[in-house]
């Protein structure tokens, strides 16, 4: 018989729980929401409770957290914080401004959905989320992770294609390699 | 042949113990830490499951040999200094690597692991690394000094070199060495903070200021292993710190009482004090700890 399955089964199971318990968030806090995070790790609503605590650089996270509205600007500098990162990784999509460009809707420096260039696993909605409505979201990562439904990053990979011809509409001086992870 | 089989076992339980027990004063310095900020905190497990995840993540990152080398160094450091410190009094299984002048070998060989991770540090071009070595390179000048007086204070009363020796004198004389000579505790607890390097002696892996420092270009596996090496040396630095002052631990109880308690005077430090800069810190060393370091040698020549 042949033990192999079960034994890659159970080893996903058990990663995945550790997964979903020890979420290392990199802030990417360029819009207003990042106000919104030192209230969610802080006394009141402590997040770390929940295993979430903040990671130093784009190599030590898990979580990439787009907090706010991102400008044609930081993109780059987005995409490439989310390619040095290492897999497995999640992306959350924090506010309004991510999810349709919220009140910068007719904006001309500011991408208006989030998901056309980066594999969004969670959104938050609200603006501003207050930090209930931000564990919440952590909460719904973490049960996306423990049933293996959070597979942005191999979407990613998939459709690699795709989101590069977005990202490169936008970013007119593309000067970094096709492929930089 | 036993013999050397008794010593392969006593070695891995060793490690195992060390690992284990580093990574639970860990998740319990996170807990403290919390407590004191008014949180609940994380489990006081939580710093296995972040092992297990750190270990479970792919690594897609090469920065060259170097830096591959880099955290090797640090673990290979913390298990050689694992294996010349006794674990516990005249046990079989922990006797391990003892001999006579293990306590010189210990002061060279708790360096070599910082020195090993400079290296790979700075083979991955990261400026925040550089920042970070030469901090921590400042840091070692200032606190290896008052360290180093305070255990020539020892050897120079005792007339010995050997952890094991120093142990049998304070079995033999009823008395711990911590009362003998109270000066060179003193002296080698404040050194003990920058080698924990908490707050506020963590200007080397600054989180919010450099980027983790040297281990800025380090995830996933390295990480975990520069985590797993970090856990055995502070249970490496607890024990010495039990075995030399507090006349080691005739079981397991004892030892992880003693060093619980010795482990809560950095980190309780630390919970309440903000981050030095630099010359800060070493102004420090060079001011109160290397003070007791003389009176400590002082004591040691004449009394």
């Amino acid at each position: 018989m042949d033990y192999g399955i079960y034994q890659d089964k159970l080893t996903r199971i058990v990663s995945d729980i550790a997964r979903s318990h020890s979420l290392w968030v990199l802030a990417y806090g360029t819009g207003c929401g990042a106000i919104e995070v030192p209230a969610t790790m802080t006394s009141r609503y402590d997040a770390e409770r929940l295993g979430v605590r903040g990671a130093a650089t784009p190599r030590q996270a898990d979580v990439l957290m787009i907090t706010g509205y991102l400008t044609v600007k930081t993109l780059k500098r987005v995409i490439r914080v989310y390619e040095q990162m290492q897999d497995p990784k999640y992306v959350i999509g924090f506010g309004s401004c991510a999810i349709n460009g919220g009140m910068y809707w007719d904006s001309y420096n500011t991408i208006k959905q989030l998901d056309l260039y980066l594999p969004v696993d969670v959104y938050i909605s609200g603006c501003m989320p207050r930090p209930e409505a931000v564990l919440e979201g952590f909460a719904k990562l973490q049960e996306q992770i423990k049933a293996g439904e959070a597979i942005g990053a191999t979407k990613y990979k998939e459709n690699l294609d795709y989101y590069r011809g977005n990202q490169k509409k936008i970013i007119k001086n593309w000067d970094f390699p096709d492929y930089n992870w | 042949m036993e013999g050397i089989l008794l010593h392969i076992l006593g070695a891995i339980a060793t490690f195992l113990l060390a690992f284990v027990v580093g990574m639970t004063y860990g998740g319990i310095r996170r807990k403290v830490i919390a407590r004191v900020q008014n949180r609940y905190g994380p489990p006081i497990y939580q710093n296995f499951i972040d092992a297990f995840k750190l270990f479970s993540k792919t690594t897609a990152v090469h920065h060259g040999a170097m830096h591959l080398l880099g955290p090797a160094f640090l673990i290979v450091s913390a298990v050689m200094a694992l294996m010349v410190v006794p674990v516990l009094r005249d046990n079989l299984w922990f006797t391990n690597l003892n001999f006579h002048g293990d306590l010189i070998f210990l002061i060279y060989i708790m360096v070599f692991g910082p020195l090993g991770m400079a290296l790979g540090a700075g083979q991955t071009g990261n400026p925040n690394s550089a920042i970070g070595v030469t901090r921590g390179l400042s840091q070692m000048v200032g606190f290896e000094i008052p360290w180093v007086m305070a255990l020539v204070a020892i050897m120079i009363k005792y007339n010995t070199t050997s952890i094991v020796d120093l142990m049998k004198i304070q079995t033999e004389v009823g008395q711990w060495l911590i009362f003998q000579n109270p000066f060179a505790f003193i002296a080698a607890i404040l050194a003990s903070l920058g080698m924990f390097r908490y707050a506020p002696f963590n200007i080397v892996g600054a989180p919010t200021e450099l980027a983790s420092g040297p281990a800025s270009e380090n995830g996933g596996k390295f990480l975990f292993t520069m985590m797993s090496a970090g856990s055995v040396f502070a249970f490496v630095k607890l024990t010495l710190f039990v075995d030399i002052f507090l006349g080691g631990a005739s079981n397991l109880i004892i030892l992880v009482i003693k060093t619980f308690l010795l482990y809560m005077i950095p980190v309780l430090y630390g919970a309440v004090n903000p981050r030095y800069r630099t010359e800060q810190a070493i102004t420090y060393f060079w001011g109160w700890p290397l003070l007791f370091g003389f009176l400590a040698i002082i004591y040691s020549v004449y009394f």
